[in-house]
């Protein structure tokens, strides 16, 4: 094609280069959707449970999963406990949801083969699809941190906090360790999203893909369990999760936290490179 | 692909196999710029999985093809901002309202200008006839509104081409008569205008041109008038003695005389109608009812294919 044949064309229409619209639509459809709403709501139930057992419970230091016994001294713990329980399953399922519905979403209501011949660059809608399950992971992993940071600190108050390491920081450090440790554990949720982009890409059908990233992170978490199979553990995609309390030691234990990250990437990386392999000469039927 | 405009759509030899079966059989499709050509055939035809092919949905497994003198898929991304299309029916967001599902495929166009997305989702949905609807919900929608709400999507923005597979799929009389005269006011705005269908009836009234599908394969394609030519004027024949009428219709060189019920059809050839009469008449066969028809394109459909318009196995 020529210049000319555009500058002639009577629907000629320019491109407009730097647009984030397309992300923006696609958080509108994530956000604004009744059945994710229900989602957040059910992911802010677990740090209210928390604060309010805990509050009224008698101490029992000690005793708990990581960070419980720690609640009654500052309330940001809350967070920190919720985010270890809901990193079993809650989190990665929300993330999950968002991830299988990604392709296979728009591919099961057929309205994948309308974005394509807007057109929609292949590339471009995995990138944009890619985007917004980070950042939904994002929003969800920081969602939790919040209710349970303010229902802890309402019932429990805050000031100076305990390291894991012993030593105390102030309230403002507190509050960036526990922003930085919950950054760390959405984008270790958007890897296990990527993956649930790449499942997205196979199927017709988001429920199906849905559950296959349930079960790749409950069966990641067995494998991690059995001691026979060590040699496997830190290649698993939620190996170095419960690696988050690294953020509360003094100062912070970047070692696992780094190999977290780089696994994340790694994995972010080889499934959305095979998500690309894989949709951009599928046959669009749906 | 060269660059010849003077087709809005060509292709050559496109092909596509899934598995055991070969659902487009390398065919040559021609639609000139400015043309409203009628891509008929039955269910089944392969007429959708053309359509798929030429917008880029799936990859042909032989032959070539273009839109707009351009090479597709290589050039989707210059050509398909151009082109307006409806396939396999309406598809949108359940839980959207038909407005915000209209922003959302503005909001993925990278064309699109912002600014005025408002005035073209509305003036698109005023022009189907959808905007007092315009804030109710996909879901709550019955089907004749949501082939409104596709065509409206096709609307978006000015087009050259448009694709419209089945468009009047599931509306009502009154509804298809609508669609029938939006085709006819965007061919006259300029735009080249595919429209598939499996209701011969309705192409013959809008189209300047058609091809005909059959089990994969493009049979004829052509100026409507063309392709009727093909198939000649047919004289009809109403008398209480058909044996007698059917025998002086042979008798004048006439072809393909039948007889049923009280009827007599032969084709006229290069008789002229009032000779025939003329000659019934002469011979004492008493004529209650005479007519002459172009045949229809379901006739021109059976003449072509030996069979019935059913749906292709």
């Amino acid at each position: 094609m020529s210049a000319a044949d555009l500058a002639t064309s009577p629907a000629a229409r320019p491109l407009r280069h730097v647009s984030t619209r397309f992300l923006r639509s696609e958080l509108r459809l994530i956000f604004g959707r009744r059945r994710n709403q229900a989602g957040m709501g059910i992911l802010a139930v677990v740090p209210l449970m928390i604060a309010i057992t805990v509050k009224l419970s008698t101490p029992s230091p000690g005793r708990g999963p990581e960070f419980f016994g720690a609640i009654t001294s500052n309330g940001l713990f809350v967070a920190l406990a919720a985010l270890s329980i809901e990193l079993g399953l809650f989190l990665p399922l929300a993330v999950g949801t968002i991830a299988g519905d990604s392709v296979a979403g728009e591919a099961n209501i057929g309205t994948l083969r309308y974005l394509l011949t807007v057109p929609v660059n292949r590339t471009r809608l995995l990138a944009v699809k890619f985007a917004a399950i980070t950042i939904f992971s994002l929003v969800a992993t920081l969602w939790v941190s919040l209710v349970g940071a303010v229902a802890g600190l309402a019932l429990f108050g805050g000031g100076e906090m305990t390291m894991l390491s012993g030593t105390q920081i102030g309230m403002g450090s507190a509050v960036l360790r526990v922003v930085m440790a919950t950054v760390y554990l959405a984008l270790c949720f958007a890897s296990l999203g990527a993956i649930g982009l790449f499942i997205s890409t196979l199927t017709e059908q988001p429920i199906g893909a849905t559950i296959a990233v349930v079960v790749i992170n409950v069966m990641s978490f067995i494998l991690d369990s059995i001691p026979q199979l060590s040699w496997l553990h830190e290649w698993l995609p939620t190996h170095w999760w419960m690696s988050f309390g690294d953020f509360l030691r003094d100062p912070v234990a970047w070692g696992d936290l780094t190999r977290g990250l780089l696994t994340a990437a790694g994995y972010a990386l080889v499934f959305w490179l095979a998500a690309w392999a894989r949709f951009s000469d599928k046959d669009v039927t749906g | 692909m060269t660059e010849d405009s003077e087709f809005a759509v060509a292709t050559a030899g496109l092909t596509k196999r899934f598995k055991a079966q070969v659902a487009v059989n390398a065919i040559d499709l021609l639609v000139p710029r400015g043309a409203v050509y009628g891509f008929i055939g039955p269910n089944g035809s392969g007429k959708t999985t053309t359509i798929r092919m030429l917008l880029g949905l799936i990859r042909p497994t032989a032959g070539r093809h273009g839109l707009l003198g351009k090479a597709m898929p290589d050039h989707a991304g210059d050509v398909l901002p151009l082109v307006g299309s409806l396939v396999e029916g309406p598809a949108f967001h359940p839980y959207l309202s038909a407005r915000a599902n209209l922003v959302r495929l503005d909001s993925v166009d990278r064309h699109a200008d912002p600014r005025t997305t408002t005035m073209r989702v509305d003036g698109a949905l005023d022009r189907v006839g959808l905007l007092a609807a315009a804030d109710k919900k996909y879901r709550a929608y019955s089907l004749g509104m949501r082939q409104r709400l596709a065509i409206a999507g096709t609307l978006l923005a000015p087009r050259e081409l448009l694709v419209l597979d089945e468009p009047t799929n599931g509306l009502d009389p009154q509804g298809t008569r609508e669609v029938r005269h939006l085709i006819g006011s965007l061919a006259d705005d300029g735009a080249t205008v595919l429209v598939s269908s499996h209701l011969l009836s309705e192409v013959e009234q809008v189209c300047t041109h058609i091809g005909v599908m059959h089990v994969g394969r493009l049979l004829t394609q052509g100026p409507i008038a063309e392709v009727r030519a093909v198939s000649e004027p047919r004289a009809r024949v109403e008398t209480d003695r058909p044996e007698d009428a059917a025998r002086v219709l042979r008798a004048l060189g006439m072809t393909d005389v039948v007889v049923e019920s009280g009827v007599v059809v032969g084709t006229l050839g290069t008789l002229a109608p009032d000779k025939v009469v003329a000659a019934l008449v002469h011979d004492g066969v008493p004529v209650t009812g005479f007519a002459v028809a172009q045949p229809s394109l379901e006739d021109l459909f059976v003449s072509l294919t030996g069979e019935g318009f059913n749906v292709s196995g």
